[in-house]
């Protein structure tokens, strides 16, 4: 076979051959091999910063009397949650890994609107600089939390308009992306690739450009009233001027719950394809598995209101969300089951990708069916605003997105960057990192149970012990994370070259070289099969 | 299977090939969606006050000038026409028509912002503006309604603006053959994105002109 | 080139003679003119209902005649709809509060 290493005959696609050189090569390109690429060093390097301001939130309630003053800790738990949320998990899978593999998944050259690729990857840099500047300039770092509840967030004297202003700057940047995948999914797909011959993946790419397009909009819109309202004064959440402060949080969560699709749905995408490789069978119920991308996407789309149930909306409105709520595990369940089929009575190998892919299967059902109990109207009103949300939506974002690009980094590395990795330092990485979530968040949910709120900087001394807990587990998983991405980082360049297709997968990207050149493919290539079916490995 | 022997034989498999109008377009509507949810966030906010404060509305809605209002929304709708016929006029190859009616586009949108400017002068000097004391003196639906008139009819000049701008280039493309007869997509597009601005005013004029 | 020839290619919109883009204008104007009659005579609270029902049929024609909305694929219109349906169930739930607070 060709494409073995030192056989290759066109440099990687990271070998400068145009004019520019250098930085300028990369900020200029409109390669989304590049572009993903860019945007992966992004990413990770602002949730190393999301996890450091975690780890001193965790710091100071390792016991009870705080170490930091409560505005400081307000301070802390707000960015945090701007930048694992607005600068990490959304752009998350989608930016990192659609960029780069979408096109070459469905057989094209690069997506339908490269240059509006380049323009999403400059908008993400400037919001992201721009929410990190109201953390360092004068004036006080957002202290409203990230969901900027009116009154308090047109109120508080912080730099909020200007956070305000990067977030929006950043969903500019997300719908621009959803608006270029839905496009090229439409329009580019190889020759002989119907709508049903399309990965897993590339689905649930779909069904999320159209959430990135319809629900980030409104925030859009969010974002902008909060802006007016500081600097103009237009009262329309302020009480004292007829204004009600219920409407903002639905017009916060008609996005903001929507965007929680946006974190997982490419996310799981990265499961079916990750399973059926691992268990070399073909994913179980592709069809179902595809059309429930789009049912996540269309109910996920009618349940904000679940957030709310404490707000003092009226007794029809929480009904009808906390029905819609339960509707809209329906399609999840069967992404669930329908992995679990892949894998039963196939040839399961335990490498690196599926060992994250399984712990993904295992954390996200752990989460969604807490989701279930939160969505339940008595319950929640016992939970809401304790630490009980806090561990159910760590499960989903953290142990389902935040796995599954653990997941496809260790699935797509050697085909990014042409090297293996260590899997004993990825396992052991993984095994301190699995062990170190249970403790961090498994005692929240307990915590939580027992009626500690959240957004506390302190707390009475019958919750000590579960804290102590949970610290102990930041500090195991945080060791975790050094231990997987040195890994990670370290092979970049020490690892052994990787060969076209280590896994054996049967998607089009396991065809070209790993890496692949500036051209995706010598020729067009036309399909004539079903993704996962039989074919060269 | 995967036949990697064949090559690209149409554009439409040749990835990313600028040919494809369709798809320009198709993203071009995409667009448009996105500007639908965005303005719909104040259409959402409107209906909601309205119903809360239906008397409220009522009386703040006199302080409209229905014949401005209805000259602005008569000056849209032909505007929305010479776009309309510019961008046909380009697919005919009639090129200085074309660039005519984007020129006309380009006046009828700057006479409504005119319009629009004299009318946000006559209420920002006696005193009714966000945070302006003659509009916290009012009562709790007049001053909601007052800063959904600002923020929605401030919002939709802005994008006008920008329509505006944009028609410029048009023209600039269109003069030195950029966009031809066979390249038309830009013009369609821009035409798209003025008659959307155009949908958004068809709703605004009722909701805040005609109330009384 | 005419905007109902099936001759045209796929990728292109209709192209309509200029006299129907006028007479699609001409339309608009009798709406809108009739749109301020309706507000005039007071009937509320139909004439609210009146007057968004005429602001959609001049949207439409806008949308239909203007935008080419009628050479487009089955698919543009069914996302437009999507899009639509989207923004309505939107106002919808959040009515589903507002309505019922006691």
């Amino acid at each position: 076979m060709p494409d073995q290493p030192g056989t290759r005959t066109e440099p990687p696609y990271w070998v400068d051959r145009g004019r520019r050189r250098g930085l300028a090569a990369w900020m200029m390109s409109t390669d989304h091999k590049r572009i993903g690429v860019m945007y992966l060093a992004a990413l990770l390097s602002f949730f190393s910063v999301g996890v450091f301001f975690g780890f001193l939130m965790r710091l100071n309630l390792l016991s009870p009397g705080a170490l930091i003053k409560a505005q400081t800790y307000n301070e802390l738990f707000t960015m945090h949650g701007l930048i694992q949320i607005f600068l990490f998990i959304i752009p998350g899978v989608p930016v990192a890994f659609g960029n780069f593999f979408l096109p070459i998944l469905i057989g094209a050259k690069d997506m339908a609107f490269p240059r509006l690729n380049r323009l999403s990857w400059w908008l993400y840099v400037a919001g992201a600089l721009i929410v990190l500047l109201s953390l360092v300039i004068e004036g006080r770092p957002p202290d409203t939390g990230w969901t900027f509840y009116a009154p308090y967030s047109i109120r508080t004297p912080a730099n909020i308009s200007l956070a305000v202003f990067g977030v929006f700057v950043m969903g500019f940047s997300s719908i621009l992306t959803g608006l270029n995948f839905v496009t090229t999914i439409h329009r580019l797909r190889a020759p002989g690739m119907g709508w049903f011959r399309m990965p897993a993946f590339c689905w649930t790419l779909y069904a999320t450009g159209w959430v990135q397009m319809l629900a980030t909009p409104v925030l859009a819109i969010t974002l902008v009233l909060i802006i007016l309202s500081r600097v103009f004064g237009i009262g329309f959440f302020d009480p004292a001027r007829g204004g009600d402060p219920i409407l903002f949080e639905h017009l916060f969560w008609t996005y903001s719950h929507p965007a929680v699709y946006i974190m997982v749905l490419p996310a799981m995408g990265i499961i079916s394809e990750v399973v059926p490789v691992f268990s070399r069978k073909s994913l179980y119920g592709y069809v179902a598995v595809a059309v429930s991308a789009l049912g996540i996407a269309s109910i996920g789309y009618l349940v904000w209101g679940h957030h709310m149930f404490t707000s003092g909306m009226s007794d029809t409105a929480r009904v009808v969300f906390s029905f819609l709520t339960f509707l809209v595990a329906v399609p999840s369940g069967v992404k669930v089951f329908n992995w679990v089929a892949t894998l039963y009575k196939g040839s399961v190998k335990l490498d690196a990708p599926l060992v994250f892919a399984l712990s993904f299967i295992f954390l996200f059902s752990v989460g969604g069916l807490t989701g279930l109990i939160i969505g339940s109207l008595a319950p929640n009103l016992h939970v809401h605003g304790t630490y009980f949300i806090v561990a159910h939506f760590h499960y989903v974002m953290f142990g389902g997105a935040g796995f599954a690009i653990l997941t496809a980094l260790h699935y797509w590395f050697p085909k990014m960057f042409g090297r293996m990795y260590s899997e004993r330092r990825a396992k052991l990485g993984w095994l301190f990192l699995f062990v170190g979530f249970q403790f961090l968040y498994f005692s929240m949910f307990i915590l939580g149970y027992k009626g500690m709120p959240r957004r506390y900087f302190d707390y009475p001394p019958e919750f000590r012990t579960l804290n102590i807990v949970s610290t102990v587990g930041s500090w195991i998983l945080i060791t975790g994370l050094i231990i997987i991405f040195s890994n990670l980082i370290r092979s970049l360049r020490k690892g052994p070259p990787a060969p076209r297709n280590p896994w054996g997968g049967k998607t089009l990207e396991w065809r070209i070289p790993s890496p692949p050149a500036a051209e995706n493919f010598r020729t067009a290539p036309v399909i004539t099969d079903m993704p996962y079916d039989d074919g060269p490995a | 299977m995967v036949d990697e022997a064949r090559t690209a034989t149409s554009p439409e498999d040749a990835g990313g090939s600028p040919i494809d109008a369709l798809g320009k377009r198709t993203g071009m509507w995409f667009f448009l969606f996105t500007e639908l949810l965005f303005f719909g966030g104040l259409f959402l906010l409107y209906s909601i006050y309205r119903y809360k404060f239906p008397a409220d509305f009522h009386q703040a809605a006199a302080d409209e000038n229905l014949i401005l209002g209805s000259v602005n929304t008569a000056i849209l709708l032909t505007s929305s026409l010479a776009m309309a016929l510019a961008v046909a006029a380009l697919r005919r190859g009639e090129i200085r028509r074309s660039v005519r009616l984007q020129g006309t586009t380009i006046a009828l949108g700057s006479v409504f912002l005119v319009i629009k400017g004299i009318e946000w002068g006559s209420k920002i000097a006696r005193g009714i503006y966000p945070n302006g004391p003659t509009l916290l003196s009012l009562k709790n639906g007049e001053i909601i309604f007052f800063g959904l008139y600002f923020s929605m009819t401030g919002l939709h000049a802005l994008h006008v603006l920008v329509g505006i701008a944009v028609i410029a280039f048009m023209i600039r493309f269109t003069r030195r053959g950029v966009i031809g007869p066979d390249r038309y997509a830009r013009l369609e597009n821009t035409g798209l994105y003025w008659h959307f601005v155009d949908v958004v005013w068809i709703y605004l004029f009722p909701l805040f002109y005609l109330i009384t | 080139m005419d905007g109902s020839g099936l001759e045209r290619r796929p990728d292109e919109t209709a192209l309509s003679p200029n006299g129907t883009y006028v007479a699609v204008w001409a339309a608009l104007l009798v709406f809108l003119g009739l749109t301020i009659v309706v507000a005039r005579i007071h009937v509320a609270p139909f004439g609210a209902a009146a007057n968004l029902l005429i602001a959609t049929v001049k949207a439409a024609l806008v949308l239909v005649f203007f935008m080419h909305l009628r050479s487009e694929g089955r698919f543009l219109k069914i996302m437009l709809g999507v899009a639509i349906g989207a923004l309505t169930f939107i106002i919808m739930l959040t009515f589903s509060d507002v309505l019922f607070r006691r």
